[in-house]
Order: structure tokens, then C-alpha cells, then sequence
């Protein structure tokens, strides 16, 4: 193997490769020893930042959620008392009032993902479809829609908070002296209809990538197939149940993860549409330890339910990781 | 496709409401930012009284619009720049090599890319404070603090993504390379990196989106001096009293810049996450 000739360029950490002609006779197993240690310095830097970044804190995270940490013992934490399980009977305990609103917290969070995933699919299908069909104006009509994923969320939806402001919102207008729908002026960002109001901003944010992945994925069907299929007698319709939908599976697999991950995540998009306090009715998981850390100084409770959040996202990472990074490939 | 008359009209109706469903905040948006004061603090009028590109001016000086997005242009683009040269490394590594931490390290990767930063920022918090306790370094509050929190999630997706463009790319072009006598980092250099540059730019410019519009960590660990755009135009929209035109000006001078970028890589990314994502 003449590759394995040093090149100026040869990394320092292989001094001591033995010459060509030792390699010669050693061939493949000295070849893949020499990768090993070449791909060892290669992820080093990787893997000395995500200790720091990534390792160190969760194990520390795992440490505040056994602990007494809030306002009065922040500036001296290592000292902190530890409490073992009391912050998670004080969080998980469904008759107190952290505890119940933690449930609920969850239940809202999962029906926010479900309703916005299935939203924004819905959306980004309509348009993948019709957009991947051939017709004077499609290509710009395909950016236009990238827009709102395109631009920053939070400009998105700092505009949707100055629509939807209750005094002298455009929505309140339409729907109050435009339609006359409805008697009088409803609060938007607060209240029960602050959870139709982050459902809406996300969905308008989001379902551009549905849109992006779809259409992708639809470019990929061969125009053929469609024209076999017509001279087989099958409609619009039959083509988009037997050819189009089976067509996306994968992108939808992919759709479901990140976006389902994305939306169970969800933080800036309240926070900017409502403010550092969510109203009890739109909380979501992200922004609640947020508050219980951040505006309560309760850093225990929060790291407890950052503890439950960490082993449930551990529990989806094992499929997810199933679904990506099949075992015995990683090699190819 | 053979289009029925039925397919054609149901074109037209759904494409016309997403149009409209896309379109109205972002006429709400630009109208807003081309109104003179006296058109705004009332109620909503669709059409400007008289167009001005007033509020384009002086919003410099209703916040410190400069002074955030400078901020904002530091710390994104540190972490971007830093996030993209250490995953080039460790993406060919990924990509490329066989070794045992293999399968454990990418294991790491693409499970704290999935994590919110909820969970990490709570003890960078405290880290912070310690490390600022026992050496004086100022980690909350400053560009390196913030620099730091931002790669939590630049790096381990800049890594993932890079690792599938890497792998789409033939290894038969750098075993030429190598035939003729370069070794594998001569490889990465001459060969790879020159045919992955598509893919490059994309992970730098979506890094870079990622983080120009972060919030979590730029809420608690930014002060007066390091407030990033997204924090300083959120807290000015809070206000009792907010000049919306102003407010949408800057909106618009902000997203301008990102939206160029996104569109001109946005192949790249459905390409990069597909490849990364399902493998």
C-alpha cells in the first residue's frame, strides 16, 4: 500500500510509523492501526468539547436535582445540602401544586408537538404536492414559502405578538370590526387562547421545513412512475395515495424525529411571544424549568425535572439512534 | 403528471391560503416599517398614511441596535467558525476511519444534538459562577461564556451533518490521491475538503442561523453590555409603549442577511439532514 508513503503533510502523532517496506508486509491491519491513531487526534478536540460542554454539565445537572440549591445557597453551590429524592416527590407528587402543574406541563407539551407536527405536515404536503407540479410561477412561489423558516423565529413572532395584542391587534380587528365574529376584543397572549396563539406562531414558523423535506422527497419520484400509473386509469388522487404518500415514508421518519424533537424542546418561541413567564395555559416543559430555575431560583426542582426530561428524551434517543445509526454499519 | 381539471382548481384554491397564511404577517411587518409614528399606537391601517423610510434611521437610537447586533455577529460567529474547524476533523474521522471510541462517540453526538439546551444551561450556570469564584475569568455575562453555551449546539449538529457529506463523497478520490503519495491529512486537505466546500458553507451558514436566533442561553448569561438581538429586540417589544415601525425595521434590517443565507443554502440542508438523519 503506497499510501502509507508520509507525505509532508503527515500528521506529527505518527512519527514512529514503520517504513514502506515493513508496511508492505504487515499490509492491511497496520494500515487500519495507523487510521486508529490518526482518527484518535482527529476527535480530540471534538471530544475534549463536548465533555465540557455536554458531559460534565449533565452529570452536574444530575448532581443539583439530589440537592437543596436555590437563591440563598446559589453563590456557594458546591456546599449546597443534599436532599436526595425530595425535589422528586415534591415535582412528581400529583395532588401539590408544583407537582400537578409538572403533569399537565408534559400532557400539554405532547399535544403541542402532536397537533403542530401534524399541522405542519398537513400544510407542507398541500404544498410540496401542488408545487412539485408544473406550472408558470412554481419556483417562486417555493422560496416565498421558505420564508418564515428562513427569517430568524423570533422576528416571525415578534410580529405575531404585535398582531395578536388584544387593544389594537390586526387579528382583533379582523375578526371584531371587519367580520364581527365575535362581541368583543379577546386576549390573545394570555389566558386559554395563549395555547391556540403559540400553536398558530409555531405552525407558521415550522411548517416550511415539512415543506422543504416533502418536496425533496416528492422530486425524487421519477415522472414516469405517475404517467405509468395515469395510462393505468389511477386519478390525481389514487396517485397520491399508491405512489405519493408511500414515496415520503422516509422523509416523514425524518420529519416526525427532528421536527417532534424541535417542537418537544420548544423554547424561544414562547419566550419571545410571551415573555420570560409563559401563562400557565401555554407552558410548555422547556420554558416551566426554565421559570422553576430562573425566575423562582428553585435550581433544584428545576434539575429534577431536567432529570425526568434527560431520561425520557434517553428513552426516544434509543429509537431514534436505532433508526440512524443501525448496528454494525457505523464501519461503512 | 396528467393534471384533472379537478387537480388544477384545488391548486390554485390551497396554494392561494397558504400564500395568504405565509404572506400576512410579513405584510404586517413590512407596511408597519415603512409607517410614519402618527399611522402606528392605533389600530391597525392597512395601508401606510404616507411611506417613510424614517423608522429605518431611527431605530438605531430608540435601542442599541448596533451595539446588539454586534454582539449577536461576535458570539455567533466564534462559535460558528470554531464549531465548523473542529468538526471537519472529527467528521472525516466519523466518516472515514475505523476505531473503537467510534460508535460511543457518535453515540454522544447525536444524542446531545438532541437534548435541549434547557439541560445544559442550568449547569454552565453554576460552573460559570464557580470558575468566575476561584479565578476571576467572567463566564456569565461575557462573549466567552456565551461563545461557550452556543457550541453546545453547533457542534455536535455541525459534526452529524458534516459526517453524512462526507460519507456522500467517494472515497475512491482520495485513495488516488493517496496512490500518488499523500497521506491521509494530504488527502483531507487537497482532496476532501475542496469537494465538500458545498457542504461546508452549508453547515457555517446554518450554524450561524442557529445561533443568530438563539434565546435560551443569551437570556440568562448576557448582560447590558453583551445583550444579543434576539434578547435585546424581545425585551423592547415587552415595553408598555413599543414603536412598532421602529421595531419592524429593525426586524427586517436583521432577518435580511439570514434569509439570503438560508436560501442560498437551503439544498444543502435537506441533503445534509436527510443523509445525516436516516443512514
Amino acid at each position: 500500500m503506497t499510501s502509507l508513503v508520509e507525505s509532508p503533510e503527515a500528521p506529527p502523532e505518527t512519527p514512529d510509523a514503520p517504513p514502506p517496506t515493513r508496511a508492505h508486509r504487515w499490509g492491511k491491519s497496520l494500515l487500519a492501526l495507523r487510521d486508529a491513531r490518526l482518527a484518535v487526534w482527529l476527535i480530540v478536540p471534538a471530544a475534549f468539547l463536548e465533555l465540557i460542554i455536554h458531559i460534565i454539565p449533565m452529570l452536574l445537572g444530575v448532581w443539583i436535582a439530589f440537592t437543596d440549591l436555590d437563591q440563598s445557597n446559589i453563590r456557594n453551590w458546591l456546599q449546597a445540602p443534599f436532599i436526595g429524592l425530595e425535589n422528586f416527590f415534591r415535582g412528581l407528587d400529583p395532588s401539590n401544586a408544583i407537582g400537578s402543574e409538572f403533569f399537565a406541563t408534559v400532557g400539554r407539551t405532547a399535544i403541542y408537538v402532536l397537533v403542530v407536527l401534524a399541522l405542519s405536515w398537513a400544510l407542507g404536503m398541500a404544498g410540496a404536492v401542488y408545487l412539485n407540479s408544473k406550472f408558470r410561477g412554481r419556483g417562486l412561489l417555493r422560496t416565498f414559502f421558505l420564508v418564515p423558516y428562513a427569517i430568524p423565529s423570533y422576528v416571525g413572532t415578534i410580529a405575531w405578538a404585535f398582531m395578536f395584542n388584544q387593544r389594537d391587534g390586526v387579528i382583533n380587528q379582523i375578526l371584531v370590526d371587519t367580520l364581527g365574529l365575535l362581541p368583543e376584543r379577546p386576549f390573545w397572549l394570555i389566558g386559554d387562547l395563549s395555547f391556540i396563539s403559540l400553536i398558530i406562531v409555531s405552525v407558521w414558523s415550522l411548517w416550511p421545513f415539512a415543506f422543504l423535506m416533502l418536496l425533496a422527497a416528492l422530486q425524487n419520484v421519477p415522472e414516469d412512475v405517475y404517467e405509468a400509473a395515469a395510462l393505468d386509469g389511477a386519478g390525481n388522487w389514487k396517485q397520491f395515495t399508491r405512489i405519493t404518500l408511500p414515496m415520503v415514508n422516509q422523509a416523514n421518519a425524518v420529519l416526525v424525529l427532528i421536527l417532534g424533537l424541535w417542537l418537544f424542546n420548544q423554547f424561544s418561541i414562547p419566550f419571545v411571544l410571551f415573555g420570560p413567564a409563559s401563562p400557565d395555559q401555554a407552558m410548555l416543559v422547556s420554558p416551566l424549568i426554565y421559570q422553576n430555575s430562573f425566575l423562582q431560583w428553585d435550581f433544584g426542582l428545576g434539575g429534577a425535572m431536567s432529570f425526568l426530561l434527560l431520561i425520557a428524551l434517553l428513552i426516544v434517543s434509543v429509537f431514534y439512534i436505532r433508526l440512524v445509526l443501525p448496528k454494525g454499519k457505523e464501519d461503512d | 403528471m396528467i393534471e384533472s381539471r379537478a387537480f388544477k382548481v384545488s391548486r390554485v384554491i390551497v396554494l392561494t391560503l397558504l400564500t395568504l397564511f405565509v404572506l400576512f404577517p410579513l405584510y404586517v411587518v413590512v407596511s408597519t416599517s415603512i409607517k410614519p409614528l402618527s399611522d402606528i399606537g392605533g389600530q391597525f391601517t392597512w395601508i401606510p398614511s404616507t411611506i417613510t423610510l424614517q423608522p429605518y434611521i431611527d431605530m438605531w437610537n430608540t435601542v442599541p441596535l448596533l451595539r446588539y447586533f454586534i454582539n449577536s455577529l461576535i458570539v455567533t460567529s466564534v462559535a460558528t467558525v470554531f464549531s465548523v474547524l473542529i468538526s471537519i476533523f472529527a467528521s472525516y474521522a466519523l466518516a472515514r476511519l475505523s476505531f473503537r471510541a467510534k460508535r460511543p462517540f457518535s453515540l454522544i453526538i447525536l444524542s446531545t444534538q438532541m437534548f435541549p439546551g434547557i439541560l445544559f444551561l442550568l449547569p454552565l450556570f453554576l460552573i460559570f459562577t464557580q470558575i468566575q469564584r476561584l479565578i476571576g475569568l467572567q463566564l456569565n455575562g461575557s462573549y466567552l461564556g456565551l461563545i461557550i453555551t452556543y457550541m453546545t449546539f453547533t457542534l455536535p449538529f455541525a459534526i452529524w451533518m458534516l459526517t453524512g457529506y462526507l460519507r456522500s463523497i467517494p472515497a475512491s478520490l482520495e485513495e488516488a490521491s493517496m496512490i500518488d503519495g499523500t497521506g491521509r491529512m494530504g488527502a483531507l486537505f487537497r482532496v476532501v475538503l475542496p469537494v465538500a466546500r458545498p457542504g461546508i458553507i452549508a453547515v457555517t451558514v446554518y450554524s450561524f442561523i442557529t445561533g443568530w436566533s438563539e434565546v435560551l442561553f443569551a437570556s440568562i448569561l448576557t448582560n447590558n453590555a453583551t445583550r444579543t438581538l434576539p434578547i435585546g429586540l424581545q425585551a423592547h417589544s415587552n415595553e408598555a409603549d413599543v414603536l412598532w415601525n421602529q421595531l419592524m425595521a429593525a426586524s427586517i434590517f436583521v432577518s435580511l442577511p439570514i434569509l439570503l443565507g438560508f436560501l442560498f443554502v437551503q439544498r444543502y440542508l435537506v441533503a445534509g439532514l436527510s443523509a445525516g438523519a436516516v443512514k
